[in-house]
């Protein structure tokens, strides 16, 4: 186990030092002159000069790669060209929203999925099992832009049910987190069906149903305890879906998180707003596959860690 | 095949799919002939008086957008736009995660455990946010959308491929060609890659799905396929700030993004149960 647990965090330490090998990389891409876009259009060739020695611009590459990676550990990702704040306040101010999107996002999913699965998975072939099958893929097809707006049409402005945008209360959270969560609720409930089939193929369910039990109670409590397993351990990787999506929802919803962030920054071209947000979201990847392959063996004893 | 194709024939969704492809594709196609007018003229009467959009009527059949452009016929030459990168920018994906995966799969040794450990780290990105940071660095057009979708959906494919191949690397008859003295790419593409093209195909027609909505994605923030050229996720991002009054120009190229998307779904996920039995029903 501790083996694991270190080749595991050396593997993810590796993965962290390549992402900022990329997004390090990546600025180096960026036809605009990022000394020129802090010290404005009229500033003389000397102040841009200036800025440029002060930054370490002109030093030689791998100088500014290890100043670079000594600022990201610092916890420094650089400051934005247009709101002349740093982008780890930034980002750091927006966390908590996007963290209580996802949260809103990941109820949705299992409150959806999970029991679309068992229905679906009991009704094996028929209607039911039809119908969920189709949301599902309705679901992975709809890109989270065109449901949110639709959410926002029916539920906001036609019933009045939900305010429109914003953030505060409970109200506000519930469209965006629907938005977000429906996808992985059609993803669940594919999973969840498949699980539950397997599962339902074993010799205990028969031995349960021969000794009596109710086909629900079979499902519910003996089923449903082995079937769920490899679901829920699917949750940590759900972090690079929602951190994608997270863009697109709180843009529509004006969600004050790192997702609208990054998009207000794509409306400027704030290109260190962009590379802060990716970095920050692989680190949450990164963290979310290394949770995911944890706490596997410790939901199901029967995966062994090697 | 005529196995795979009668096992097709008998899926009603896989049939809906096709039917929906054919149907998508032929209007694409022929775009210039069916569309009732040009997708870029600003018609005088396409507005109210106010300046509004027209919903649909009786003239312009899906009603017209902010400038007064006939919607029905952006969205025919907006299909153009989605197929023309569903297929360029999978396809290169495509190639791309087949030759890599391939490679490291057969090859294995520093080579593979290198091309491997750079999908892992490709994996911790997430994708549309490596696609919008190269989609910011580079201006967008139709071609440098669908290099940026490349580069990010090679991922999947390369894993899918490279466990496959280590699979099939491993068996006799391989051991046997390489006994013969077959030099390795007449053993990866004479005798493994044939093997590989059921799987390459169902990734292939999934990921046309998975390119069109991250195509509609980035125009929609802004970033993809620029205007004047129509695209779907295109005129919801022109048309959003006005969509609670003009609700159409959102709603139809949206249900258009999903037929889309959902056709390939289908057809792909047939293709994955009509080519491997033993996964039927899962």
């Amino acid at each position: 186990m501790l083996r694991y647990l270190a080749r595991r965090l050396a593997a993810s330490a590796l993965i962290l030092i390549g992402v900022s090998v990329i997004t390090f990389g990546l600025t180096f891409l960026i036809p605009a002159d990022p000394v020129r876009m802090i010290a404005g259009r009229s500033a003389s060739p000397q102040a841009v000069e200036n800025i440029r020695h002060q930054l370490g611009l002109d030093k030689p590459i791998p100088v500014q790669y290890m100043n670079y990676v000594t600022k990201l550990v610092q916890g420094d990702l650089g400051r934005s060209y247009v709101q002349k704040a740093e982008v780890s306040r930034l980002i750091e101010s927006r966390l908590p929203a996007t963290l209580l999107l996802m949260a809103g996002a990941i109820f949705f999913e299992i409150l959806i999925g999970l029991p679309a699965g068992i229905l679906a998975a009991t009704r094996r072939g028929r209607l039911l099992d039809r119908a969920v099958m189709i949301f599902s893929f309705a679901g992975v097809s709809t890109p989270q832009f065109v449901l949110g707006l639709l959410l926002l049409y029916v539920f906001a402005n036609l019933l009045g049910w939900f305010p429109l945008s914003g953030f505060g209360t409970l109200s506000h959270l519930i469209l965006p987190a629907l938005t977000l969560g429906i996808a992985g609720g059609g993803w669940y409930s594919r999973m969840m069906r498949s699980s539950m089939i397997e599962v339902l193929h074993h010799d205990y369910i028969r031995t349960a149903r021969a000794k009596g039990l109710s086909g629900p109670k079979v499902v519910l409590v003996h089923g449903l305890r082995n079937a769920i397993l490899p679901v829920i351990a699917m949750v940590g990787l759900d972090i690079g879906i929602f951190m994608s999506g997270a863009v697109v929802v709180e843009s529509v919803f004006g969600w004050p998180g790192i997702g609208q962030l990054a998009w207000l920054a794509i409306q400027r071209i704030d290109i260190p707003i962009i590379m802060g947000v990716t970095l920050v979201a692989a680190v949450a990847i990164v963290i979310g596959n290394l949770l995911a392959d944890l706490t596997a063996p410790l939901i199901d004893p029967r995966i062994r860690l090697r | 095949m005529a196995y795979t194709w009668r096992r097709l024939s008998k899926d009603p969704l896989a049939l809906v799919g096709m039917a929906t492809i054919a149907a998508i594709s032929i209007a694409a196609l022929s775009a210039p002939w069916i569309a009732p007018f040009d997708p870029r003229e600003q018609f005088f009467d396409g507005l109210t008086l106010e300046g509004a959009p027209l919903p649909p009527d009786e003239m312009f059949f899906l009603g017209t957008d902010l400038l007064g452009r006939d919607l029905f016929s952006r969205l025919l030459y907006g299909a153009r736009t989605s197929l023309v990168i569903g297929v360029v920018a999978n396809g290169a994906a495509v190639a791309v995660g087949t030759l890599l995966g391939i490679v490291a799969g057969y090859v294995q040794g520093w080579v593979g455990a290198a091309i491997m450990r750079f999908t892992d780290l490709m994996m911790a990105f997430p994708a549309l946010l490596l696609a919008i940071a190269l989609a910011a660095i580079f201006t967008p057009s139709l071609w440098i959308v669908a290099m940026v979708i490349a580069l990010v959906n090679w991922v999947q494919i390369a894993r899918v491929i490279y466990t496959e191949t280590t699979a099939l690397a491993a068996r006799e008859y391989i051991e046997a060609a390489r006994a013969l003295g077959a030099a390795w790419p007449r053993i990866l593409f004479l005798h493994i890659l044939p093997h590989l093209i059921p799987t390459i195909l169902v990734w292939a027609t999934l990921g046309i799905a998975t390119t069109v909505l991250l195509e509609a994605t980035l125009s929609f923030l802004g970033i993809g396929v620029q205007p004047p050229t129509p695209s779907w996720g295109g005129i919801i991002f022109e048309s959003q700030s006005y969509f609670l009054s003009a609700p159409w120009l959102v709603f139809f190229p949206g249900i258009a993004i999903m037929v889309m998307a959902l056709a390939f779904n289908l057809v792909g996920d047939a293709l994955r149960d009509a080519l491997d039995p033993t996964q039927r029903g899962r």
